[in-house]
């Protein structure tokens, strides 16, 4: 197929380390993500994953509705909300902010949302120094890495890895303790928590009742982001709504569970704006930032918008056996997996990294994990025949074109068919090793036509003509 | 056209329709709160096993003049800072030398936390099944005492347990209406970022602690 | 005597006829006669999945011709008969005859062993079989037809048989059709995996109700030398 990262693929398969860490970093949260959902702990699960279905259906389906009410409700405690149809936007935004409040140091929590956007690079050519607080991002970020996978971002990555590359940024000596490591890493973040003028989050959640964004969390970085500077400043994807408070007993209770196996995670912020009169602490100023970025696309689309249901837990990347073996880097975008492989090309367009929605098996066991239920398997399919149509349009894939033409032709005229079998039996019963299928056949033994077919034997045995 | 507008009508060609929503054609059915399952004789036990799995440790005291004892030990050789929920008073927490309290400037607030070795507050509610912590941020709770500093105490009446998240959001169906801040802290702050290792303690709290007060 | 009109998928039809001839051996066992419409070729899932709707169509129409008056299609492929149960209606125009009929089709299709189950209604053929296998659940099979006890509980039947099951017994083998030519590394390291949970075992035999995923792991079985075997579902039942 061209185009296809077939060199980086090969690299990445034959490296043992990074297949051994890949395989049972995402083993231990499927074994996880098991119990947690097991018939005697959540025994109501596979009603929880209809019910979010349905409340992402209706809020979807009513986005411009339920913006207004969230808009409206954040106004009234004391935000402000800003519309950003691209990352430059968001970026002007927050680069006029701090410059009007003389801000130099932002803090960041863990947000798909700004890696998205390029966000920090963004910033950084500002001279705005922005530091990822999460301890997974903050090495990424050190590395200038991307994110491997949607929870776990660092998990190529070895203590030796770590070591290094703390005593190359940090300037420390080296330790390749984990639990030492990360104190390194808290006391320097704790520093940058205390100083910073603005802290970013993202948002798992927009609960338009409340004019309020739900952060979860692990580490505490969002709760210190959210709760230490005077300013804080929540991005998210205009997707990310639910209509009420109330439905977060739905979306909390599948989340976790999907994501590591936990019925709640360490912290569950619910924020809504600015410090109330009388609270001790907590910012002066909120800010929500709505990201468009092509969401509106997928949103035109009634087949495959249900692509924005996703709440990012990554329970599809971890059952996939081709992520399980390719990795979060290997994929062109942020968001890698299943659920990359759908949105890519709808962000993209299908004419670019045209190979990503054939590089999977179909074997479903994405949707059946997915607590939101986003049929991912019927949406490549879908996406696969979009591509070919676009190459038909441009005039290219014309051989394999033919081919299934020529496929259908066959199997439409069963005379042909069964001749043709016979000849091939006896002329070539092992396929050419050409072409497409030369690749194919070094990696394997490969099958031959049997001698007579199933019709003949059959016939055969019937005493047919 | 604003970024506003122009979202917002690119969200309504999208979806096929012309003109704007003011209303909605047809509502969202009614949320789904499970109704509890657990008995709420059963809730201290369950809500202590449940911190306890998280690593986390819960002292069951039986009233209120109980409480300083249960925490002696702890704040033996170190500072703590407490936070000006009534309740802390009234079970003679803030009563301790070692515990500075009455905070209500933001700074002062900062910086003791900063140096602090423990912080302790009270909660507004607590969730059995998942030993989970609520914490409404107002004039007697403030964000950062339960955040900064490495151990985090809360003291709690039992009746203020119950069972789940959807108990809780039935009790409060809109915390912006209280509060710019509600945390559910369930366990202590961990990450399994390095080789998927757990450690506790990364940037919130290592080692937490609930004070459950029976007769209250 | 009842009948049950063969649909043996062109994977079997052309690579494995014995698999084919295994099933029609067993329907007859339990008691119905077995119809082979000649015409048949395939469902149409190679063009399907490779994003040729409208090729799929014109072979899912056939089909509809060739087994219009079959009261049962048995079907030895999970992964066929959901692409007939499944995914004809998805070939068809909103609203067209053929759509319903495909719609319609659905509840007269059935994979090998769900059909011996639910309507021959039998766990017990009389298979005899000393050997250890263990049990690869395909994924349509699995996912998209629910089928997972009913192979262990037809295996569970089978004279001299011992099943062990495999960790990664719900894993994906890797061919998923024109994948496994698309991205042949990858499918091939999905086999390996596949095949170490397989060895781990100790089981000399690998069974599937899927001919395809047999053909993808047994060419990496032979690849790598190892004495593993596999076998469709079928010719285990088959066997005396």
């Amino acid at each position: 197929m061209p185009d296809v990262p077939t060199e980086q693929f090969a690299q990445t398969l034959a490296d043992p380390r990074l297949q051994l860490a890949i395989y049972s970093a995402t083993q231990r949260l499927i074994d996880h993500r098991a119990a947690a959902v097991a018939v005697d702990r959540l025994p109501d699960y596979q009603a929880l994953r209809t019910r979010a279905n349905e409340i992402k259906r209706h809020t979807i389906e009513h986005l411009d509705y339920y913006l207004e009410q969230l808009e409206s409700n954040v106004i009234a405690h004391g935000g402000k909300v800003i519309f950003c149809r691209t990352g430059d936007e968001v970026a002007d935004f927050v680069l006029g902010l701090a410059k009007e409040r003389n801000a130099r140091l932002i803090v960041k929590s863990k947000s798909m949302t700004t890696e998205e956007i390029h966000f920090n690079d963004h910033l950084e050519r500002h001279q705005l120094e922005t530091v990822e607080t999460d301890l997974g991002e903050y090495i990424l970020q050190l590395a200038h890495q991307r994110p491997y996978h949607i929870v776990a971002p660092a998990l190529h990555m070895t203590r030796y890895d770590v070591a290094d590359l703390f005593t190359r940024t940090l300037g420390v000596d080296k330790e390749e303790v984990p639990e030492n490591q990360t104190k390194i890493a808290r006391a320097t973040l704790r520093e940058k928590f205390l100083h910073a003028d603005i802290g970013v989050t993202g948002a798992n959640f927009l609960i338009a009742d409340s004019g309020a964004v739900v952060v979860v969390e692990n580490e505490g970085n969002a709760r210190l982001s959210s709760s230490a500077p005077k300013i804080h400043i929540a991005v998210a994807g205009i997707e990310k709504l639910i209509p009420r408070a109330q439905d977060l007993a739905v979306f909390l209770n599948l989340l976790g569970r999907s994501a590591t196996g936990q019925p709640l995670t360490s912290y569950t912020s619910f924020l809504s704006g600015p410090r109330r009169t009388g609270e001790i602490d907590g910012p002066d100023e909120f800010y929500l930032v709505l990201l468009d970025n092509g969401r509106t696309k997928l949103l035109s689309d009634p087949e495959k918008r249900q692509s924005l249901y996703c709440i990012r837990c990554g329970a599809c990347l971890n059952h996939c056996p081709v992520y399980r073996k390719i990795g979060g880097h290997n994929y062109p975008w942020v968001y890698s997996g299943p659920i990359g492989a759908i949105i890519t090309p709808q962000f993209h367009g299908v004419a670019e990294d045209s190979w990503l929605p054939f590089a999977s098996s179909l074997c479903g066991a994405c949707a059946e994990v997915c607590p939101v239920k986003i049929e991912i398997p019927k949406l490549l399919l879908k996406l696969r025949s979009e591509v070919t149509e676009a190459q038909r349009i441009q005039g290219s894939g014309a051989l394999e074109r033919l081919t299934f033409w020529l496929f259908a032709w066959v199997m439409t005229h069963p005379r042909v068919y069964r001749m043709l079998a016979s000849l091939g039996a006896k002329w070539a019963p092992v396929p050419p090793k050409v072409g497409p299928l030369k690749k194919w056949a070094s990696t394997r033994e490969l099958p031959r036509l049997a001698p007579k077919s199933f019709h003949q034997l059959w016939g055969e045995r019937r005493g047919w003509p | 056209m604003t970024a506003r507008e122009q979202i917002l009508t690119g969200i309504r060609t999208a979806l096929g329709r012309t003109g704007s929503a003011s209303s909605l054609p047809a509502p969202l059915v009614a949320p789904l709160l499970r109704d509890p399952q657990l008995g709420r004789n059963l809730y201290i036990q369950v809500f202590a096993q449940n911190l306890e799995k998280l690593s986390g440790k819960v002292f069951v005291v039986p009233d209120g003049g109980a409480v300083p004892g249960a925490l002696r030990e702890l704040l033996r050789g170190k500072n703590a800072v407490a936070s000006n929920a009534p309740f802390l008073k009234s079970c003679g927490v803030i009563g301790f030398e070692q515990v500075r309290s009455g905070f209500a400037d933001r700074e002062a607030l900062r910086d003791s936390c900063a140096s602090a070795d423990i912080g302790i507050t009270s909660a507004d509610y607590a969730l059995a099944e998942t030993g989970t912590l609520v914490m409404l941020a107002s004039p007697a709770e403030a964000r950062l005492i339960s955040l900064l500093p490495p151990v985090h105490v809360a003291v709690i009446p039992q009746s203020r347990i119950l069972a789940n998240l959807d108990e809780l959001l039935a009790t409060i169906p809109k915390p912006a209406e209280q509060t710019s801040s509600m945390v559910l802290i369930t366990g202590p702050s961990r990450t399994a970022d390095i080789e998927q290792i757990l450690i506790r303690g990364v940037h919130g709290p290592g080692e937490l602690y609930a004070v459950v007060v029976e007769s209250l | 005597m009842p009948r049950a009109s063969l649909f043996v998928t062109c994977v079997v039809d052309q690579l494995f006829p014995q698999v084919g001839l295994a099933a029609a051996e067993v329907l007859q066992r339990v008691g119905y006669e077995v119809d082979f419409p000649q015409a048949q070729t395939c469902c149409g899932q190679p063009a399907f999945n490779s994003g040729y709707p409208e090729e799929a169509r014109k072979v899912a129409q056939h089909f509809l011709g060739v087994f219009r008056d079959s009261e049962y299609i048995v079907v030895p492929s999970g992964s066929c008969t959901s692409m007939i149960a499944h995914h004809f209606m998805d070939v068809f125009p909103e609203g067209s005859n053929e759509r319903d009929e495909a719609r319609r089709l659905g509840a007269r299709v059935w994979e090998f062993s769900r059909f011996l189950l639910e309507v021959a209604g039998v766990e017990d053929v009389g298979a005899r079989l000393e050997r250890a296998v263990t049990y690869h659940d395909s994924c349509h099979a699995l996912r998209e037809l629910r089928v997972k006890d009913g192979p262990r509980r037809l295996l569970a039947k089978v004279r001299g048989l011992e099943l062990r099951e495999m960790d990664a017994a719900e894993q994906c083998c890797g061919f998923g059709g024109t994948f496994s030519v698309k991205f042949p590394d990858v499918s091939a390291a999905m086999a390996g995996t596949k095949i170490e949970s397989i060895r781990k075992t100790g089981a000399e035999t690998v069974v599937s109700v899927d001919s395809s995923c047999l053909m993808q792991l047994e060419g990496v079985i032979r690849r790598a030398g190892l004495p593993i075997r596999t076998m469709h579902l079928a010719e285990v039942l088959a066997s005396r």
